[in-house]
């Protein structure tokens, strides 16, 4: 009974920061402390998210569907580094470093070459996508794997496993938490990933929708684009945490004990 | 010659001697310990016997057959459960079949089949989290059981549990090798547990590591749980105690 109290009071603890956070931007606005050309009042805001919606979920199509090729493109890339890694400890060596670098190329940076080397369709925002979501999925899948004890793999060797068993049995199970740990972080990427692809080039999508009001000065449409945005992303992250809690169920059993 | 002979087996690690010449024996159906201190080298010999490292010289026969360095043909099982956290119980226990190519369905029904001998039956979908302990070590068993082809090795398999549940398990322990007669090579160093389960008793000591005595535990078995309050029992106890020291 107390737990469920506490439970909701964590619950009603964010929406109610929310709705403060609201009230003061629709106090600073309608108070005309700040001009409305420079941040537009909530109500307006909120208006033409409905009225856009049409418009929004057209462009949404695009660019979920850059997202999602993207994401799993990434995911089957990861996969693939991940084991390769894990099997041959010299590409570990190797490459590790080498992701981490990666890691700190801005995208902005790389995404107009992408352009340049692509063209103006989708294959350089998916490719952008890829290269956001793939590094926080494999460095998952390695600490994973990496967290197989000595014990385990002499266990099964005892049992005549050949490598390759041990891998499936063992290694992909045990690192499969952290895998979603990792996916649920390129999943919040992804959406974004492809919005910045979209800004330096294309016909469609949010991010070319985005710029577009931008330059007609709509500040009431773009905080409209960018609610959506982060709407779509939270919906992604709720899919990823749906797809884990299926296919970790043990996890969730050893919740249940402690509790 | 004996089921399982090990022969002049000699292991060092970093230039140091851990076991030198130890020579032991185990016949068919025999429960035998090994008992010695901490830093006897009790798991440099398991790892040797069970062929997950390769000893410096010396061999592993089992039932004829050189086993030396080669994992596979004895199982074993450790005061760690290793139940694989996110395979159900019967899967976990069922393992060793499915390695070796049997398919699901057909693993769980060998598999369940054992489980109410194993005083596990009704836990099969469960996950190992949902299991206390000596439950964990019974799933524990059974797997080492369907893996094995005839001797286990057991390392301390029941240091880890408390008071309580580890005579419990000692008393289910004894019941189910009457039932099911596997040979066993047991490693501990609970001299109590020693005499209670064992029909013989290596004592492993010295540095580096050497079978120093044999002792004979004459008592019929099934053992009856009093067994552990006789003068004879004490008496096994004291001179084991003797034998540790005296080394």
């Amino acid at each position: 009974m107390k737990r469920k109290l506490q439970n909701t009071t964590y619950k009603i603890a964010p929406l109610l920061a929310l709705t403060v956070i609201a009230l003061i931007w629709l106090f600073v606005c309608e108070g005309d402390i700040v001009p409305s050309f420079m941040l537009p009042s909530p109500i307006d805001v909120f208006t033409a998210f409905i009225k856009d919606m049409p418009i929004l979920l057209t462009h949404a199509q695009i660019t979920l569907q850059e997202a999602l090729y993207g994401l799993l493109i990434g995911i089957a890339l990861a996969f693939v580094i991940a084991s390769l890694m894990d099997r041959f400890k010299f590409l570990y060596n190797a490459f590790y470093p080498l992701l981490v670098v990666s890691q700190t190329i801005p995208t902005v940076a790389i995404a107009p070459l992408l352009v340049l080397w692509m063209g103006f369709e989708m294959t350089p925002k998916i490719a952008l996508v890829v290269i956001t979501t793939f590094f926080p999925i494999t460095i998952g899948l390695l600490d994973g794997f990496r967290s197989v004890d000595s014990d385990q793999i002499n266990l099964m060797r005892s049992m005549k496993a050949s490598k390759l068993q041990t891998f499936f049995i063992v290694k992909i199970p045990t690192a499969l938490p952290s895998f979603f740990a990792g996916l649920k972080i390129s999943a919040s990427y992804a959406i974004v990933g492809a919005v910045i692809a979209e800004w330096l080039g294309g016909f469609e999508g949010l991010g070319v929708y985005m710029t577009r009001v931008k330059k007609a000065y709509a500040f009431d449409k773009m905080f409209a684009v960018i609610i959506f945005i982060c709407i779509i992303s939270l919906l992604l992250i709720l899919l990823v945490t749906v797809i884990q809690r299926v296919a970790t169920p043990w996890v969730q059993s050893s919740k249940r004990k402690i509790n | 010659m004996s089921f399982l002979e090990v022969k002049n087996v000699t292991k060092s690690f970093d230039g140091k001697t851990i076991i030198k010449d130890v020579n032991l024996h185990l016949e068919k159906g025999e429960i035998v310990s090994l008992l010695g201190i901490s830093g006897s080298g009790k798991t440099t010999l398991f790892n040797a016997i069970s062929g997950i490292s390769t000893p410096d010289s010396g061999k592993i026969i089992l039932d004829g057959n050189d086993i030396t360095g080669k994992p596979g043909s004895i199982s074993y099982m450790l005061q760690k459960d290793m139940l694989f956290p996110f395979r159900k119980i019967v899967d976990n226990v069922a393992l060793p079949l499915t390695i070796s190519g049997v398919s699901k369905k057909e693993a769980r029904k060998k598999a369940s089949a054992l489980f109410e001998e194993f005083g596990l039956e009704g836990t099969q979908m469960q996950y190992p989290d949902e299991l206390s302990g000596g439950m964990r070590q019974r799933a524990a068993l059974l797997r080492t059981y369907l893996a094995s082809s005839g001797v286990a090795l057991l390392d301390e398999p029941f240091s880890a549990l408390d008071t309580i549940t580890k005579s419990s398990m000692h008393k289910w322990y004894l019941d189910i090798m009457e039932k099911i007669k596997l040979s066993t090579l047991f490693i501990t160093h609970d001299i109590d547990e020693a005499i209670l389960l064992s029909d013989r008793i290596y004592i492993l000591s010295g540095v580096p590591g050497n079978i120093t005595d044999e002792i004979v535990i004459d008592e019929k078995k099934p053992r009856s749980k009093d067994f552990a309050l006789t003068e004879k029992f004490l008496e096994y106890k004291r001179l084991i105690v003797e034998k540790l020291n005296f080394n």
